[in-house]
């Protein structure tokens, strides 16, 4: 069997985002950059399906960039076999990503596609479900629990009221939880490695698909900054003043 | 011009995050048709049409749709969506789960997580975990829109007499089967809707060390929150995880105990009305966005804060 890894860079999950002036967006540049954590998950399962056997082929594909080509290399230092990079210079909506996503699934026919549940920059939370609608294919969403079986997969979500449990037919897309697994370090020789395996280019606008965006972005700001209140001394001035000056117990 | 609202619900009660969503549908159109798809779910569909601010229910009975399956549900909202120019649902596990595949069938772009609405097509919602508001308009014709629940008032819930009307099943795919679910059986009131929310972050060191959490949550008759930290460390089961990448919460009060405050935390809980911070580094982030911060051990302070609570001759229910 074989899968389909999609990753995407953002910006770092640790970097304080700062908001440009002029409304136009966030400050990108010399700005720390990863994997969108999520995704991490999506390849570290996909590795341990082919560790056990099961799966004899990993793909990593990411749209972005000249730089987005880092995620593959990552994906490929922690054991995806090879990668494909879709060139696309300036931001794409999800609609856009799964079209061009859905066109990748139909040139390499994998079994399956992991991504990350939702990417941490524009939070859309789309991918992975419009892929599986556009594919006519079942979706396993925040998957924490992967049971991989001949001609399907048992999977346990986490929803908010608790989990749940489905089953989906071969070939599915799946999207990660964080909790699904602990995504490994690549090693210093794997990343030596992982610079000699392929990586196919591709530009986007060549797929033949409309990535036109729809969504119009008129401005960004900073949300309203929360002062910060007093300390108090003890406990019980902190029930008296939740008590009597806040008044919410 | 109309909205098309698909409602939440366990085929018996409406889950009541569905009045939020019904109010922010409101505010987009006030022609707000509400889709109640289910098995045996008439009294569901009896209890949106009740709603004042809905105008027509559409109640598709079968067993289709009772486990809400997204490879099913998708293909019902798409055939009913010709008449709407915005289908909306709620941006929690329900919404999210099948809204992509209804947007993706009607080649629209979702705008998802929406906190206000301008307009029509104008909408604003948090990107960067809440670090940054992207105000957004929609240029395509028909809208899919997510709406984030708690940053909108529940609609009124009665005195609305709303046309209920039957709509047909449509044939279902097949390649996906529902198991089981497992839901976090509590007493406590639901951590989206408490009005009140204690919460605990690493610093509780263990699972067991959560009791001092609880206990103080059932005085307050307060919901039960933890850190993505004390998830992942298996202190409390991941329904509870307040944050970016868990449950947005705002409640009257918000009390973090042992929580730094990273800002994947900060974006599921900034917005509470009265945030309390109690942790023993002062300079965690928490103490600055906190309303009342008490530096302090919380194995002291903790069981100091019950017995003052116990103290008080009356606590707000």
């Amino acid at each position: 069997m074989k899968i389909l890894v999609a990753v995407k860079r953002v910006i770092d999950y640790n970097v304080q985002i700062r908001v440009k002036e002029d409304g136009s967006g966030v400050h990108t540049d010399n700005v720390k950059m990863s994997t969108n954590p999520p995704d991490d998950n999506a390849t570290e399962e996909s590795v341990k399906l082919k560790e056990s056997g099961k799966v004899k082929e990993v793909v990593a594909v990411t749209i972005g960039e000249e730089k987005a080509q880092e995620t593959v290399r990552k994906a490929l230092a922690v054991g995806a076999d090879r990668g494909i990079h879709v060139k696309a210079d300036s931001y794409i909506e999800p609609l856009g990503i799964a079209k061009i996503l859905k066109k990748v699934v139909e040139k390499e026919k994998p079994d399956m596609v992991f991504l990350g549940k939702q990417a941490i920059d524009d939070d859309c939370n789309q991918t992975g479900q419009m892929l599986a609608a556009m594919l006519n294919w079942p979706q396993a969403t925040f998957s924490s629990k992967v049971t991989l079986k001949d001609k399907s997969m048992e999977i346990v979500r986490e929803i908010d009221e608790g989990l749940e449990t489905v089953e989906v037919n071969l070939p599915a897309v799946v999207t990660c939880d964080l909790r699904l697994n602990e995504p490994r370090y690549a090693s210093l020789p794997n990343i030596m490695k992982a610079k000699k395996k392929p990586i196919e280019q591709m530009a986007a606008k060549d797929l033949g698909v409309d990535i036109k965006n729809r969504v119009q972005q008129l401005k960004v700001e900073e949300p309203p900054k929360r002062k910060a209140g007093i300390k108090v001394a003890n406990v019980a001035e902190l029930v008296s003043k939740l008590k009597n000056e806040a008044k919410v117990i | 011009m109309s909205v098309l609202l698909i409602a939440e619900h366990d085929n018996k009660n409406l889950k009541p995050f569905t009045f939020n969503a019904i109010s922010a549908a409101s505010k987009i159109d006030a022609e707000v048709h509400v889709l109640v798809a289910g098995i045996g779910c008439e009294s569901v569909a009896k209890e949106v049409a009740a709603v004042p601010l809905v105008k027509k229910v559409l109640l598709c009975d079968s067993p289709n749709y009772q486990n809400y399956l997204p490879e099913n549900l998708a293909p019902l909202v798409t055939k009913n969506a010709d008449k709407y120019d915005h289908i909306v649902a709620s941006a929690n596990t329900f919404g999210k789960n099948f809204m992509p595949r209804v947007a993706a069938a009607l080649d629209t772009s979702q705008v998802s997580d929406v906190i206000k609405v301008n307009s029509p097509d104008t909408f604003v919602r948090p990107i960067y975990a809440g670090n940054a508001l992207a105000t957004v308009k929609s240029n395509d014709k028909k809208r899919c829109v997510t709406i984030r629940p708690t940053s909108f008032e529940p609609a009124p819930k009665t005195g609305g007499s709303a046309q209920v009307e039957k709509v047909e099943a449509v044939d279902v795919p097949n390649f996906s089967k529902f198991v089981k679910r497992e839901e976090t059986k509590s007493e406590r009131p639901e951590l989206g809707t408490a009005r009140i929310v204690v919460s605990g972050g690493r610093g509780l060191e263990s699972g067991d060390n959560f009791k001092l959490i609880t206990d103080i949550a059932d005085k307050l008759n307060a919901a039960v929150g933890a850190s993505r930290a004390a998830v992942d460390a298996g202190y409390i089961s991941n329904d509870h995880q307040v944050g970016q990448t868990g449950k947005v919460v705002v409640p009257d009060l918000y009390i973090a105990v042992g929580i730094s405050g990273a800002i994947q935390h900060l974006a599921g809980m900034k917005e509470s009305k009265i945030i309390v911070a109690i942790n023993k580094d002062g300079e965690a982030p928490i103490f600055s966005i906190a309303d009342y911060g008490l530096e302090a051990d919380l194995f002291k302070a903790l069981p100091e804060f019950l017995s003052e609570l116990n103290k008080l001759n009356t606590i707000q229910k």
